[in-house]
């Protein structure tokens, strides 16, 4: 496969069936896992990079800096013993922050934006709801201002009204921070809303992309087709 | 502004044996600005078929579509992005939005993309609600709940909240009551004025007489099998 995000603000959305490689091509993009050819090209700040030929370290940073990994599961991507400052706090630490009350205000600025209460700050995730660990995550990767997210199935597993909430965060964030977006997911729903650019995989192959309302609407290829006709209403 | 020259459009349907479905061809049709054309034919003539492709979202089989200087037809996908964002509007019949988001936020959306500041944005958003007569207890709220008409007139308030050089209107006046038609009709009417080249589809005739300057039949572009 090949593909390529340019630009601030943009959002790709994956979709595809299960075992059809959406997940295993993400980890793929965010350096979790080697691929057997092939390149992932990385604006970086010193200009373009082949993230897959840096040393280990340098791909930490890049993953601590740039980038971001919103996991499906709340609990991959949270410290859970961790408080709820203290897991939006860490990630500042690693890029460098020191000051404490400077750190904490930071942290209580982003638990404000998505949406958890500041009396939380010293709670652990543990004793959050599943939407509110969600919103925790994302809190915890977007406070170093990464200019790419990588997120799969951001919100499976959330009942429907949480799940319009985080769309609507993750919306405004993209928008307002100017943060691109790659999105896993098999909500067709979701991809319509959020994404301007869709790829279809199936069998491990990207079987069509495009822009997404014209995937959506006018799909070429059968599986797509498939796909977009055995959903209600998107 | 719009150029629409010898277009043609097949649907392959796949899972179907393949069937090959020519829907239309040899289409073409010229705005300019500050001009309105309707495109007229019975249910099923190609209307919403040539509109969707001059917006991107059906892909042309063959032909040209020119859009303010891109080729729609053959425009990359981020082209086209910037496309919609600057140049070409479109009022669908349908309102689709992010749940939860309040009216305000979703007819402001439009002008935060390009860049306006969020007080402004919200200002133009808010005049546009109360020309359009949505109550102000309304903009709070998500459109998702409000009647049909009220949400048509959500959207056509987005549709006109930046001064878009080219516009496509599918339906604006349907489901509207006289007053609340009046002033869509004066929206689109002022739009016009400012120099838009607008394409649209009205079943309201008298809309049609008063705001087109000429018709186009699209059952002459019926495809040939």
């Amino acid at each position: 496969m090949s593909a390529s995000i340019s630009g601030r603000a943009r959002c790709w959305a994956i979709v595809g069936e299960s075992g059809s490689g959406k997940s295993t091509l993400l980890a793929c993009l965010a350096g979790h896992l080697a691929p057997d050819a092939g390149r992932v090209v990385f604006d970086t700040a010193a200009g373009p990079r082949d993230v897959l030929a840096m040393s280990e370290p340098e791909r930490r940073m890049l993953g601590r800096t740039d980038w971001a990994f919103v996991h499906q599961n709340p609990r991959d991507g949270l410290r859970m013993g961790v408080s709820a400052g203290g897991n939006v706090g860490e990630r500042l630490m690693a890029v460098g922050a020191r000051h404490y009350g400077q750190i904490r205000e930071t942290a209580t600025d982003w638990l404000g934006r998505v949406e958890i209460a500041g009396d939380r700050i010293d709670d652990r995730p543990s004793a959050f709801s599943g939407g509110m660990q969600q919103r925790l995550q994302i809190a915890r990767n977007l406070v170093t201002g990464p200019r790419l997210v990588f997120m799969d199935e951001p919100t499976g597993g959330l009942d429907v009204s949480v799940q319009a909430r985080l769309l609507d965060l993750l919306r405004g964030l993209v928008r307002d921070m100017g943060l691109s977006a790659i999105i896993v997911t098999h909500d067709l729903a979701v991809v319509r809303l959020l994404a301007d650019r869709l790829m279809v995989m199936k069998g491990g192959r990207v079987v069509e992309q495009g822009l997404t309302d014209q995937v959506l609407d006018d799909p070429q290829h059968g599986y797509t087709q498939l796909l977009v006709s055995s959903v209600l209403q998107v | 502004m719009i150029d629409v020259q010898d277009v043609s459009k097949t649907f392959t349907l796949h899972n179907q044996g393949g069937a090959v479905i020519p829907v239309m061809s040899g289409a073409s049709l010229r705005v300019a600005a500050g001009e309105c054309v309707a495109l007229v034919g019975a249910s099923g003539a190609g209307k919403s078929t040539l509109m969707r492709m001059i917006w991107g979202n059906y892909l042309a089989a063959s032909g040209r579509i020119m859009v303010g200087g891109l080729d729609v037809a053959r425009a990359a996908p981020r082209e086209i992005i910037a496309l919609r964002r600057e140049t070409l509007g479109y009022v669908s019949q349908f309102l689709r939005v992010v749940p939860r988001v309040p009216t305000v936020e979703v007819v402001a959306e439009p002008l935060l993309r390009l860049g306006a500041s969020s007080a402004e944005a919200r200002a133009r958003a808010e005049a546009l609600l109360a020309r359009l007569n949505i109550p102000e207890r309304l903009w709070a709220l998500s459109p998702t709940t409000f009647s049909g008409g009220e949400q048509q007139r959500v959207n056509i308030a987005r549709g006109f909240v930046h001064g878009y050089p080219a516009l496509l209107l599918d339906e604006p006046t349907a489901s509207l009551d006289a007053a609340n038609r009046e002033v869509v009709l004066q929206l689109i009417e002022d739009a016009k004025a400012r120099g838009a080249a607008i394409v649209g589809i009205f079943h309201d005739e008298a809309a049609r007489d008063r705001l087109c300057d000429r018709v186009v039949d699209v059952t002459g572009f019926a495809g040939v099998a």
